[in-house]
């Protein structure tokens, strides 16, 4: 086993048996999903042909995929800020193991927990109407995990150059809402007006949303749906860079 | 062991410029224990994470273990131990794992991470808490929970930010014990900080006081008390008002260096503690003053590092308790 495969899964092992021997946060992680299906989803059925397309949850469930890959990854960098205070990163930095293992194997545990999230929103939405082909969703748990992967590293990125709660709340909060407002997520933009379509349109989660949307309508082909995770390579890519970046940098 | 030269790191916070270390040479030899004595604030911990390439220095360079600190970071990080001043434990782990975990950052299988670590918490009086979370564990045994993490890869180099802090009487001696049975029994060499003086006399060969960033003397514990020379004399006055009277007595002592004044004590320095002593009680009772305390001792590093910061160490740059001998 190279010495990166072995140190980053010491980090991720550590990681995960951390998240797991806490209750509140596997019933909360277990439980968002389920919420948004069954407490949102009802409100979209009776709009689902206005929608143009034949199942809302057809629509609606790659929406909730996608914002669970950003925004439950987004806010792992609390995470890191209590371990960094508490003097854990300190320690795994001043041993040999590789800057992109500690990093690496955090964001392994973030991914392997969106898609036991994922896959669940998906088996809870089934008995409720959704309908979709196998190859379609699984293209999109792809997707989702490497936009979590992506999201994760720059929310880790920006905690360890903030080192701080207070500084990273408001600036996560500045970024989430613009974000999901103009992703398409909870509604397709095709309903807003003209102006704020075009401003969604530079958006790039809008069209990694409306790319799984093609993905659960079958439509493997589309330019929507390579499009789509197009942008969601390049913002791995990039988000992972970020990441590797201040992880090798040094702390001050 | 270790080599640095001109090794200096400023911080800068809002336009303000703190030159945390500035300029430090050192050199420990191989299975030395050194200790790095100095005030609050005075670089101390800038310096051991510089040495440990926790901080890229400003300006300078060093050799670790062997390895250059900029050109083989690995290197340096392969070979040495590191016990940071503020913990390094997560309050929702457990002891045990804490231990392995990060005896397997260093290549070494579980197994015997679980042996060794399991050993070192016999030694540091850790027994049954293998499995304890950190937050459920005390100050002291947090501290050597600390330790046991650091020392569990058996570094041939140790550095320990203030090991012993929060540890009672007991552990501390235990632990003073334990460091220099690595060095008896591994040559380990251990360069740790302390604010203790009596820890510094008793478990180190040597001696770096630093204060402001630079290293201001070094030597053998014994080596830095014979630079203080003589011996000192410590009046307590009975009255406020009449320390000024008795520390003009003591400066009139023969070779008696200028006493300084705090509250009611008055501390000189004479070439002769004993005749010194007879001598000033006979001019206080001629002069009718009545003390409440006198007393002439040996130096102590405390007077030392007074001597050469003009602060004591002891509370952090405040006088020293009345009454209390160092
Ligand atoms: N990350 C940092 N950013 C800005 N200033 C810092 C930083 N770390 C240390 N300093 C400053 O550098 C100086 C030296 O700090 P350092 O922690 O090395 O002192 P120390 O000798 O370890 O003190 P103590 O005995 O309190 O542990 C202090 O003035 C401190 O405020
Ligand atoms: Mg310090």
């Amino acid at each position: 086993m190279s010495v990166l495969a072995r140190d980053t899964y010491t980090v991720f092992a550590r990681a995960m048996r951390m998240s797991l021997r806490n209750p509140a946060w596997l019933v909360i992680s277990l439980m968002q999903p389920i919420l948004y299906i069954v407490l949102f989803g009802p409100l979209l059925e009776p709009l689902s042909g206005q929608l143009g397309s034949g199942n809302a949850y057809q629509l609606f469930v790659p929406g909730i995929l996608v914002q669970l890959g950003i925004f439950g990854a987004l806010f792992v960098g609390f995470g890191l800020i209590a371990e960094y205070r508490a003097g854990v990163i300190e320690s795994q930095r001043v041993t040999p193991a590789s800057r992109t293992a500690l990093l690496l194997g955090r964001v392994l545990r973030d991914v392997v927990v969106l898609l036991v999230q994922g896959t669940l929103l998906v088996l809870v939405s089934i008995p409720l109407g959704l309908r979709a082909p196998v190859l379609g969703v699984l293209l999109t748990l792809v997707v989702i995990a490497v936009l979590g992967a992506a999201f994760a590293s720059i929310s880790y990125a920006l905690a360890l150059t903030l080192k701080s709660e207070d500084a990273f709340a408001p600036l996560l909060n500045a970024f989430v809402l613009p974000i999901l407002l103009l992703s398409g997520i909870l509604l397709p933009m095709t309903l807003a007006p003209g102006w704020l379509q075009a401003v969604s349109d530079v958006n790039p989660l809008k069209h990694v949303v409306s790319g799984t949307r093609a993905f659960f309508d079958g439509d493997y082909g589309s330019a929507t749906a390579w499009w789509g995770a197009a942008l969601t390579v390049a913002l791995g890519v990039l988000g992972w860079a970020f990441g590797v970046r201040r992880f090798r940098a040094e702390s001050s | 062991m270790i080599h640095a030269r001109g090794l200096a790191r400023t911080f800068r916070k809002k336009k303000q410029e703190v030159r945390a270390v500035d300029g430090v040479d050192l050199d420990v030899d191989a299975g030395e224990i050194v200790g790095f004595l100095g005030p609050n604030g005075a670089g101390k911990t800038t310096t051991l994470r510089m040495l440990t390439t926790l901080l890229a220095p400003t300006s300078g360079t060093a050799t670790v273990a062997g390895c250059d600190l900029v050109a083989d970071p690995v290197g340096v990080r392969r070979r040495i131990g590191y016990v940071s001043q503020s913990g390094s434990t997560a309050p929702e782990a457990r002891a045990g794992e804490e231990v392995v975990d990060h005896a397997r950052l260093y290549g070494i299988s579980t197994a015997d991470a679980t042996a060794r670590g399991k050993q070192l918490f016999r030694e540091l009086d850790l027994d049954g808490l293998w499995e304890r979370q950190p937050r459920a564990m005390s100050g002291g045994q947090r501290r050597r929970l600390d330790i046991a993490l650091g020392l569990v890869h058996v570094p041939e180099l140790v550095f320990l930010d203030e090991p012993t802090t929060g540890l009672d009487p007991q552990a501390r001696a235990n632990l003073w014990q334990h460091i220099r049975g690595l060095r008896e029994e591994r040559g380990t060499t251990v360069f740790l900080t302390t604010h203790y003086l009596d820890e510094a006399d008793a478990l180190c060969d040597r001696i770096l006081v630093i204060d402001h960033g630079a290293i201001v003397a070094s030597g053998t514990p014994d080596e830095l008390k014979s630079q203080v020379g003589g011996d000192v004399l410590t009046v307590t006055a009975s009255r406020d008002d009449e320390a000024a009277p008795i520390a003009r007595l003591v400066d009139g002592l023969v070779g008696a260096e200028s006493a300084v004044v705090s509250g009611r004590q008055v501390v000189g320095r004479v070439p002769h503690g004993g005749s010194a002593l007879v001598q000033l009680v006979r001019e206080l009772d001629a002069a009718g003053l009545v003390v409440a305390g006198i007393e002439s001792r040996r130096p102590s590093l405390d007077d030392v590092f007074l001597g050469l910061t003009g602060r004591s160490l002891r509370e952090e740059g405040a006088p020293a308790p009345e009454g209390v001998p160092a």
